[in-house]
């Protein structure tokens, strides 16, 4: 399979992962590698079981078979927060920001693993100047810098999903997992939003996208991996992809 | 004078009791329904070695530790039930307490304890003690919710999924919540046996986890001072109005369904509102 990729060095590999849900079989016997420095772009149809992979991925749906690494390190054992501390950032389909902190805490939140991964360590500090620091520049990457002191509440979806963005970056993520990102968003949002995955891309993060705008996904992603009825069709360059039968006949409706 | 120093007393335990309270559901969102029970393993517990001679002083820590370890048991629940669910376990083990001590002869039974000896000071010095107490842990409540540990507790209380998401083990600080909650508490309670000098089982039944909640909503959930005040003042009414104390649970519920129908927030909301408007006003 032909990839563009800038290195080999696999940060996510998904291997003969099978989900089933009493008799359904959510997704079959998917295998996926991301390298470093990819951006790829994960699609399929309604239903085709995009979200339980994002789940097995993330640990909150167990596979029943197959597993999970990251950097070459099985996460069967590894609960959500775990594989968070290990390199993995979600930006969630359905924002959560954190009501009662403004959008620049919420950020500091993120900025402060090294103070929150001891819950007896955690009292002795006090200070969050240098993570609010850290949070701000991130805040002004995302283009949020003007919204900083802002509760999310008082701010659009739009804004809300870039802080979703601002926050799992501020993990430092060796992979950022973002989740229906464009969804909801109108089409010079959408289009905004994908401009910043992309520059985020070339700033080096590996990206697995998961998403149902076709058009953005075509624009941004040079790597494809397409699923249907849980089951893989294609994953390669995005124009071979795009140009194989199955794939068309499943956007299309029509018969390979 | 005398008179004076008995409800100055009440009030020093009563904030202290309300304010580990407010460590748990106030700073951390985890509700309790059940708190008396810690009050009561702490008073009793002191209790039973003040009545073996132990000197007062000495079972404070172990107060704290016997609470504190029956927090961490019940904090352990609280990582696998949420919200009303939460509500109702901690309300089960404020019954469970009750129902086991009630048929402990060696707890004094129905009957209680009596004859708690009197905590080797002056009923000043003990007055002194406890306002003491209170006001260290008010103080390090205050210090907690400024640090990085109050930080992720703003954020489980808000949303513990969330908190999850960005890497942070929710468990464990919950269960730390829980802990230093329930291990204050436990000396809380110790200052109660050695103030009243008699308990039973009522002394930590389900109306004392309502009086403390009704502490928590009143003062306004996570506000150190509103908490501190309304404990303050919650305490000493039944005391002032016959009628408040013969009617307590009654009281205490309709104040707790009148603050959450008409201010959510509390006294400390009340008054930031009231500060929010005139700073507009100005």
């Amino acid at each position: 399979m032909m990839t563009s990729a800038p290195s080999h060095t696999p940060v996510l590999q998904v291997e003969n992962v099978t989900v089933r849900f009493g008799g359904v079989i959510a997704v079959q016997n998917v295998s996926l590698t991301i390298n470093q420095g990819e951006l790829v772009g994960f699609i399929g149809p309604n239903g085709a079981g995009k979200t339980t992979l994002m789940r097995v991925i993330t640990g909150i749906v167990k596979p029943q078979e197959g597993r999970v690494l990251l950097e070459g390190r099985d996460l069967a054992k590894d609960t959500i927060n775990e594989r968070v501390r290990g390199g993995m950032a979600l930006a969630q389909q359905i924002v959560q920001p954190l009501h009662e902190l403004s959008m620049l805490d919420n950020v500091a939140l993120a900025c402060g693993g090294a103070k929150t991964a001891s819950v007896i360590n955690s009292m002795f500090y006090t200070n969050r100047e240098q993570e609010r620091d850290r949070a701000r520049s991130l805040l002004e990457r995302v283009g949020l810098g003007e919204v900083t002191n802002a509760l999310p509440a008082t701010l659009p979806l739009g804004y809300l999903k870039r802080l979703e963005v601002a926050r799992a970056m501020a993990l430092e993520p060796k992979l950022l997992l973002l989740d229906e990102p464009l969804a909801g968003l109108n089409q010079a949002e959408a289009k905004d939003l994908a401009d910043l995955i992309l520059t985020l891309n070339k700033g080096g993060q590996t990206i697995l996208l998961i998403e149902h705008n076709l058009r953005e996904v075509l624009r941004i992603c040079p790597i494809l991996y397409v699923q249907d009825n849980g089951v893989p069709l294609a994953f390669g360059a995005a124009d071979m992809v795009m140009k194989n039968p199955e794939v068309r006949s499943a956007y299309l409706g029509g018969h390979a | 004078m005398a008179y004076e120093i008995t409800l100055l007393t009440t009030m020093a335990i009563s904030i202290l009791f309300a304010l580990s309270l407010n460590f748990i559901s106030g700073f951390c969102g985890q509700i309790s329904l059940g708190h008396a029970a810690f009050l009561g393993t702490g008073a009793y517990a002191s209790a039973m070695l003040t009545k073996s001679s132990i000197p007062f002083l000495l079972t404070l820590p172990v107060a704290a530790i016997i609470a504190g370890f029956f927090g961490f048991l019940i904090g352990l629940a609280s990582l696998r039930v949420r919200h009303d669910f939460l509500a109702i376990t901690t309300m089960g083990v404020g019954f469970l307490f009750v129902g086991i001590v009630r048929k402990q002869d060696f707890l004094g039974g129905e009957l209680g304890m009596a004859g708690i000896p009197s905590p080797d000071m002056s009923r000043e010095s003990f007055m002194v003690f406890c306002i003491i107490l209170a006001v260290i842990f008010a103080v390090f409540s205050l210090y907690i919710r400024r640090s990085w540990m109050g930080f992720v507790f703003e954020s489980i209380a808000d949303n513990e999924d969330v908190t999850r998401i960005l890497g942070i083990d929710a468990s464990r600080f919950k269960l730390a919540a829980f802990v230093i909650g329930t291990a204050v508490a436990g000396i809380a309670g110790a200052l109660y046996a050695h103030h009243f000098r008699y308990i039973g089982p009522d002394s930590f039944g389900f109306v004392q986890s309502v009086s403390v909640l009704a502490m928590v909503i009143v003062g306004g959930v996570g506000s150190v001072w509103g908490v501190a005040f309304a404990a303050a003042v919650l305490s000493i009414l039944p005391l002032l109005v016959q009628f408040i104390d013969d009617y307590k649970l009654l009281f205490y519920s309709a104040l707790l369904f009148a603050m959450m129908r008409f201010a959510p927030d509390g006294v400390a909301g009340i008054v930031q509102r009231i500060f929010g408007f005139a700073r507009r006003g100005s």
